[in-house]
Parts: C-alpha cells; structure tokens; sequence
C-alpha cells in the first residue's frame, strides 16, 4: 500500500463531518484563484469582461470542480447512499398505499420464515442442552410391535450391558414406565397435590453433565434398599409449588404419605419433559433403586455418554457384542441371551438428538420449504408491483439517464428502494417472529421435542437480516434492471412508451404471475394432501370412543397380607368405587384400568394356544391390560363374547379378553371365545374378543392385546374411565368428591377427557397441517393478489386500443370475455407447470402422508378447480372495468 | 487546433502537482496550475478547477501541507509545500515513472 492511505482514510472520516467549513474553504480558494486568473489576463492587455470569461474557461466547469474536490476529499460512497434515502424515503412517502402493502407482505414473509427458523433451528440444528452433547447416544431395540416393554431393558440386562460394554464413559436409563400424577405432596393440612415424579438411576444427571442449581445431586447411598427418600426439583416447579424458596434444600416434604427431603433444584436449562416425554411435564426426580425393580421386567431405555474419540458404529458393533450376554433377569438363568433378534438387529445404538428428534427431520424440513416458497411467492409479487411502478415512473428515469445519471446509479437507488421496504418488512417481521416464537415455545400440549426451549435469539436475528437482503435482491433487482435499460428517446416523447415497450413489459409481469400461481399451487397440493392424511388420520377406528369420556388417576390403599387378600381387597374397593360413581347423574358406564390406550404400556408372558404349536419368534408378547368389569363399556370398546365379571375372582378360573387381531393369529378361521391359552402352566379361558385398539400410536399398526381381570391379576395402576351422557368436565367434582368420601387421601387429580389424550396423540400431525394450510393459503392470497395486478395493469394499458374495439362495435360481454380468457390463460399455464412441479415435490413429502397417496386425483383436481376459481374472481373485476370502458373517452385520452 | 490536448489522469495530475511544488517551493493553486500549464507548452488538457481535488487528495496523504497566506498581489491565497514525505513519494513515481515510458518506449518501437 502506498505511504498515507490510513491517514487518508482518517482524514476522509474527518472531511465527512466537517463538509461546511470545507466547501466555505474550497469557495474562498476558488474565488481567489479566479481573481488571480482575472488579473492576469487584465495584465495581458484583456477587457475586463473577456478576462473574466477566458478565467472561467480555462477553470473550467465551477460545479464540476466543486463535485471533484468533494468527492475527493470525504466519503463519496455514503454522501450518495444518504442521498438515495433521502429520495427514496420521500418517493416511498408519496406512495403510501402501495409502501404499507409492500411493507405487510415482506414483514409477513419474513416473519413466518425467521420464527419457523426458530423452530428448526431448536429441535433439528442445536445440539441438545447438555455438555458436549455429541458423545449422548440412546441404545434401545428396535421398535416392535410389543410396545414400551420391548424398547426398553431390565435391571440385570443394564447393569451386565453396563459392565460389558467398552465404548463409554458411563450409562444410565430412567423409568420409562412412569406414568403422571404419580405421587402426592401433602402441605400442612392441605389437599394432596399430585405431581409427577421420574424415577431415574443415581448417575442420570452426571452422565448428561447437568449441575444442580442448588443442593446436590443422587449420591450412590440414596439408590440403596431402604434407603431415605430424596427429591431433586426441577426448577419450574420448584418456582410454582415453592415460590423459589432458596432455602428449599434439606427440607422434609410428605410425598405419597412418606416423607422426603429435598436435595436439590435442577437449573432452568433441565426439561426432562422436553427431551424425553414431548408433550408432558416432570415436576420432580427421584432415585430409581434397582433392588425395587430387578424383578419387574423391562424398565429402563438406555442413555450412554460415549469415550471421547469413540464413533456411534464403533458403538453400534460394541453392542452387537454384548447384547448376546444380557439376561432378562439373572434369576433365571434360560432367560439369557433373550435380548438378541433373531430375524433382524437385535440393538440399536443412535445419537440421543436423533432419537429426540429425528423423527420430525422429514416435516420440519417441508415446514421450512413451505415457508421459504411463501417469501418467494411474496417476492415475486413485490417485483411485479415495483414494475409497474417503476413502468409508471419511466419518464423520470429517463429524464435522469438523460440528465447524465449512469445505469448503475439508477439500479442502485432502485435498490435502495427495495432494501428499505425490505429493512422496513424485516423490523415488522422480528416483532411478528418474536410474537409466534413466545407463543409457540408455551404450547405445553404440542408434544414436539424442545419445544419448550425455543427462544428468540441472535440466530434468529441474523437469519432476518440474511432474509430482508435476500428479499431485497430477489424482488428488487429486475424491475432495476429493467427501468434502467429503458429507451431513452422514446419514454421522453409524449405519447408515452410504444405500444412494443408496454407488451414486452407485461409479459415480463405476466411470466412473473404465472410463476407465482406454480408455487402457490405447488404449496396448495401440498397442504391438501396433508389435510387428507390428517383427515384420514382422525378418521381412524381406534377400536374405542373418546368422546363422551374422561378419565382420572384413583388412589387406593393396595396393603393387605398376601396376594390373594390383596386381590379380594382390591376387587371390594373397585366395585365400590364403579358403584357410587355410576349412579352419579350422567354416567352411563365406569371401570378401570391400568394402562390407558395411546400412553404407555407393557407386556409380559407369550401366552400360547393349547394344544397347538407355534414356529419359535411367531408369537411375540402381547400388551398387557389389567381392567375390571365395566372398563370395556366405558371406552366404547366393542366386544364379542362377555365381559369381566366380579365374580371372576382368585378362586374361579382365570379368564381373559384378547383382542381380535390376536385372535386371528391364535385361531385363524375360529372363534375364540371358549379357547384356552396356556401361559407356563396356567391355562387362560377366553371368554370374550375385544376389537383392536390403537394401543402406541394412532397411526402405527395396532398390536396384540390381553386383558386380565384385576381380581386375578396385579394392576399397576388405576385409572378410572367413564362414559358420561352430558360433558365430561361437568362431573369432575362430583367424581373427587364420591372418590374423596371413600378415600380422603385421593387427591385432586385432572379429569381428563380421552379426546385430549387422542389430540395429543395427533397434536403433531395437526401443527404441521395447520401452519401448511396457513402458508398455502397466503400463497393463494398473494397470487391472486398478483394476478388482479396484472389483468388490472393490461387493461389500463390497453384502454385505446378496448375503446377503439368498442367503437367498432365490440359488445360489453365480448370485451369482459377476452379479459376473463386472458386472465384464465395465464392461470391455466401457470396450474400446468404448478401441477408438474408438485407431482415431484409430491413423492418428497411422501413418507409424511397416511392413507394418501402423493398423486391422490382429487387433491389435485380440487387445487386446479380452486386456482381456476381464484383467477376468475381476481378478473372479474378488471374485466367489468373494461367493458364499462367509454369508447369517447379512451379515444381521447392519450 | 487539430491535435487533441492529452487528457490527464487522476493519478498523473497529482504526480505533477507534487513535482511543481517540489520544485517552485511554496505556492497557492492558481500558480501551481499556471505553472503546468507553461512547463508542459500547453499540451496538456487542464480544466484548472481539477487542480483543487489533487490539492486535497494529496493534503490528507500527508505529502503537503497547506497554510493561508498573502500572495504578491496582496490576495489571500491557500499555499502549498510539499513535505519531507512528500519528497520521498515523489522520488518514488518519478522512478516509476521513468521506468515506464523506457520499457514503453523499447516495446513501442519495435
């Protein structure tokens, strides 16, 4: 670099803000040479006057010299930028109308594109809130039809897969078998509040790397049998029922009639809900003692932090290794090597983010596309409405050009233009973004993964600057392009721009239409096949009826001497309970049960067919239902055979209800009431064929399913349905209240429809289809919106040449005719190439669809026929303007 | 006049700016163009005016300096040296300079 730049530089910043002083300088300099350049040509013998002028011709240009001087001195570059805003403000200013629209369209596009940035941003792109969270990896089986059961390990399989395995620095699991509202806190005399608790392994939260907020974390003493109950909070909670009591640490609290102490409050950053369990709330952590669950079967999914340097393959085949040595339950020495599979792999090793998230890649992805094609539908209509404007503004252009303004200054003050609509729909589109991204992060019933973290952040704002510049170019480059390129000589004249000029421009405009209506229909097939999966979704038989019916968690005291007592105990207190709850007003039926439908579930036992043999692996475990009598009428299940009776207890025979797709597979051919299932050596008498019922997902395939009579089995839980004539919500009280006279220490726990847990179940599905059908609909709005603006333009354009077609005797309807004809035309090119770029798009979003198929005819048909629809009332008007055209006055206006 | 006067580039009006001053010593704008002018016999294409963003231009690299003062004729004018800096640039371009029009000239004549 030559000597001095950095001093010009400097110097340049300093001559910028000093701009009078130096012009009144430069005017003295000025003035004192051309005195001096008068003198001397005196001196030479000149007139005065002559003197005078050859001074200023040998100066040359005074403006000029000015110009020059200034723009060597400052900072050129920003003296014209502030000029372009100066002008552009004010032009923008004029046209307020067409400023605010502009403005709303982008601060919409931008929008909606930053806040579901946010959202993938949040559940596909950040890495989980843990420390180095690359190294969590989730190790499960694959998923089969068993259910939870099958997706998760035993006490015994964890420890000896614990010991076993190479690839980690340590591994942990928690109770996926947890439901909510599973304890109760008990202040002072007050009622029991249910919370939920999660049972998780005492090194849960080192192996993620959390530290606690206050208190300490499980010590290995508090995972011993017998050991004194401690709670860690999590911090939402501990902020609600606590009031954010710092001194909470070390306090005793009554959990479920025990006592507890807290150790802990996990930090804000802790959601188990929001990694493990979308959609559901933890409020506090307990310990998991294993001794308390080695005999309970499959409980825990495995989490493990891998060795730095160690790769998930690495860990995939390490598994492989060890799965073969992993005993359901040491006790039983034959159940060892039970875990492998034999048909297919028998473990999975994947990234704890995929496994939270991976699943949603697909829709997010397609949410992202949606939205991204709407900034560019708005784009496209920006750039059609700047033609026209610029095209009405092409005498001043041309003045300009004409005035000695280059190409590139007018281009760049027509960006200009373009980056503060742009700047200004970007400022309008954070605040929109910030709006949906807070409302968005509280939908607690949305059961998407993280959801719950999603804040507005510095990402956010840089993705809306990299918009509004991107928007900018988009829309604003070609009308610039174009304006500047005009023809001088012929925009100056007169009789404004040829008849050649305005076609060329309103088939640019036009194609730009025509592109709009492809995306927009593009998008419209889009949300129309995921509406119909949606529909097709909810129209699905789940094998029960949740309308009608709610259900609440009972509490019942389970203390009696052996199992049979128990058993008698229990089916006394449960017919009590159905009893004084059925003759409440409204209720038509009630029973319980332990695991509801699309919650979760287990299973245990491979029951099979007496006197019948099976090839091994082609009867897998059922899932298991323990219910009374009464719990079938309640969920509107439909049932073949009878019921559970009360009589069916620890004495009589032990009887089961199995489901029919179970019985199909027992039985082909046969009926299965009045068969037996051996399970070891207890038979099993069917006295009953219940319907399938969506047990896991309403979507995925429905399972095998056995129900147990709960005076003969074990229920794990209890919860109470009924099927009520009037609105479920309206018995909530009297419920608690017959609940509470039988037992006072039932607490307040929610009333849950079944529909809720049902939307839940869709909740996903249903946002997605919502913010597409939204996305769609905007689109169409846009490119109608575009499509008036283009016909509307043609026909101001053409107002002689309808006149001149009217005075030789055109009639009205022709006139309206050849506008509407035009209009659909344009349309009809613009559905084609629509259609055949969303049959491609179509096969993409494929696997996101249920029960459609990507080139579904009456999606389709129903888009083409809307956007046929759409073009002709987005005509209709400019059509009616045409043919009311006075064929007098369009003569004689120029 | 049938030959063109030589239209001058940006870079090579500051080059003689600097060089007059580097040989005139101290002088205001006028005399700085008045002197191209006559050293060049007229050949040169020098709308004056344009004098003043040379002026500037080489002011803020620090090559001269400026100061008002009082001309012969009793005027006040802006006066111009060149510095110690300015001095060390200008030996530089002349190098180049003359460098140049050699290797030009051996390649244009051949």
């Amino acid at each position: 670099m030559k000597d001095g730049w950095l001093e010009q530089a400097w110097n340049r910043i300093r001559a910028f803000f000093h701009k009078e002083p130096l012009d009144a300088d430069l005017e003295a300099e000025m003035a004192s040479h051309l005195e001096m350049a008068v003198e001397e040509n005196v001196r030479r013998g000149m007139t005065p006057e002559e003197a005078r002028r050859m001074a200023m011709v040998r100066f040359g240009g005074m403006q000029q010299a000015r110009e020059k001087q200034r723009a060597a001195r400052g900072l050129p570059f920003v003296d014209v930028l502030g000029q372009d805003m100066r002008y552009t403000l004010r032009t923008l200013g004029r046209d307020a109308g067409f400023t605010t629209v502009a403005v709303l369209i982008l601060a919409l596009g931008i929008g909606a594109n930053v806040a579901v940035f946010s959202v993938v941003n949040t559940i596909l792109l950040r890495p989980l809130p843990f420390p180095q969270s690359q190294q969590l990896v989730w190790i499960a089986p694959p998923p089969q039809k068993c259910g939870l059961s099958c997706a998760t390990y035993s006490i015994d399989a964890y420890e000896e897969f614990r010991a076993q395995s190479r690839s980690y620095q340590d591994i942990t699991g928690y109770n996926a078998f947890t439901g909510p509202d599973n304890l109760r806190l008990t202040v002072g005399n007050g009622e029991p509040q249910p919370l939920t608790g999660m049972e998780v392994l005492g090194n849960f939260f080192q192996v993620l790397g959390v530290h606690p907020m206050l208190g300490r974390l499980f010590d290995p003493e508090d995972t011993l049998k017998g050991a004194h109950w401690v709670v860690l909070l999590e911090y939402a909670y501990w902020k609600r029922q606590f009031a954010g009591d710092k001194g909470i640490v070390g306090k005793e609290i009554e959990l479920s009639g025990e006592p507890a102490t807290v150790v802990g409050v996990l930090p804000e950053s802790f959601d188990f809900g929001a990694v493990f369990s979308p959609g559901s709330r933890v409020d506090m952590i307990t310990p998991l003692i294993p001794d308390y669950e080695r005999d309970d079967g499959n409980v825990i999914p495995l989490i493990g932090r891998l060795k730095p340097g160690v790769t998930v393959g690495q860990a995939q085949a390490d598994a492989e290794m060890v799965v073969p040595k992993l005993c359901w339950n040491i006790k039983y020495p034959q159940s060892c090597g039970s875990y492998v599979n034999k048909q297919g792999a028998s473990i999975e090793v994947r990234t704890l983010k995929d496994y939270v998230s991976g699943r949603l890649r697909r829709s997010l992805i397609v949410l992202w596309s949606a939205v991204g094609m709407i900034l560019l539908i708005a784009c496209v209509n920006l750039s059609n409405l700047l033609l026209a404007r610029a095209a009405a503004r092409g005498k001043e252009f041309a003045m300009r050009s004409a005035l000695g303004a280059s190409r590139g200054r007018m281009v760049r003050q027509l960006m200009t233009e373009s980056l503060i609509l742009s700047g200004a729909g970007a400022v309008l589109g954070l605040g929109l973004a910030w709006a949906l991204v807070a409302w968005l992060a509280h939908q607690g019933s949305l059961a998407l993964p993280l959801l719950s973290t999603l804040h507005f952040d510095g990402q956010a704002v840089g993705w809306t600057v990299v918009m509004a510049i991107a928007a900018a170019v988009l829309f604003g480059l070609m009308p610039g392009l174009r304006m500047a390129s005009g023809n001088l000589i012929e925009t100056l004249k007169d009789s404004g721009h040829g008849a050649s000029a305005g076609r060329k421009h309103e088939t640019v405009r036009a194609t730009l239409v025509i592109a709009e209506v492809g995306l927009a229909c593009v998008l419209l097939v889009g949300a129309g096949l995921l509406l119909r999966s949606f529909l097709k979704v909810l129209d699905i038989d789940l094998g029960f009826q949740p309308d009608q019916a709610a259900s609440m968690r009972v509490v019942y005291d389970d203390s009696a001497a052996n199992d049979d007592a128990r058993a008698a105990r229990r089916g006394v207190i449960f017919q009590e309970m159905i009893a004084r709850v059925s003759v409440l007003p409204g209720v038509k039926a009630a029973g319980i049960v332990d695991f509801l439908p699309l919650g979760p579930n287990r299973a245990w036992g491979t029951p099979t067919p007496q006197g019948k043999t099976f090839p091994p692996g082609a009867l897998a475990a059922p899932l298991v239902y323990v219910c009374t009598p009464g719990y079938m009428r309640a969920m509107g299940m439909r049932l073949r055979g009878r019921d559970f009776r009360w009589d069916d207890g620890p004495k009589s025979q032990e009887v089961v209800i199995i489901n029919a797709a179970a019985a199909r597979t027992y039985w082909p051919g046969e009926d299965a009431v009045g068969k037996v299932l051996m399970s070891g050596n207890t038979q099993l008498h069917v006295i009953g064929v219940v319907d399938d019922v969506h047990t896991s997902s309403v979507e995925a395939e429905k399972g095998w399913q056995i129900y147990y009579s709960a005076m003969q089995r074990g229920p794990d839980d209890a919860h109470l349905v009924i099927r009520s004539s009037v609105p479920p919500a309206t018995l909530a009280g009297s419920v608690l209240r017959t609940l509470r006279a039988m037992n006072p220490n039932q607490p307040a726990m929610e009333f849950q429809p079944l529909r809720t847990i049902v939307d839940r179940a869709v909740s996903p599905r249903r946002f997605f289809m919502l913010l597409v059908g939204i996305f769609a609909g905007l689109g169409l709005l846009l490119a109608s919106l575009g499509i008036y603006g283009v016909i509307a333009y043609g026909v101001t354009r053409q107002t002689q040449e309808i006149g001149i077609r009217m005075a030789l005797g055109a009639s009205r309807g022709r006139v309206q005719r050849s506008v509407l004809g035009k209009t659909l035309s344009m349309v009809l090119i613009g559905v084609g190439v629509g259609t055949v770029a969303s049959l491609a798009v179509a096969r993409l979003i494929a696997s996101l669809l249920f029960g459609t198929e990507a080139t579904d005819p009456m999606t389709y048909a129903g888009v083409i026929v809307l956007l046929l629809a759409v073009a002709l009332v987005a005509g209709y008007l400019p059509a009616r303007r045409a043919s009311r055209i006075n064929p007098l006055t369009a003569l004689r206006t120029n | 006049m049938s030959e063109e006067k030589l239209d001058l580039l940006q870079g090579t009006l500051d080059l003689m700016v600097l060089q007059t001053l580097a040989a005139m010593g101290e002088q205001h704008g006028y005399g700085i163009a008045r002197r191209i002018e006559q050293v060049s016999g007229d050949e040169v294409l020098l709308n004056q005016g344009t004098i003043y963003a040379s002026l500037v231009r080489l002011q803020q690299r620090g090559w001269i300096d400026a100061e008002w003062g009082i001309s012969d004729n009793n005027r006040k004018a802006k006066f111009y040296s060149i510095t110690k800096r300015g001095r060390k640039q200008l030996k530089e371009d002349v190098a180049y300079w003359r460098r140049l029009a050699m290797v030009m000239g051996r390649v244009l004549e051949q």
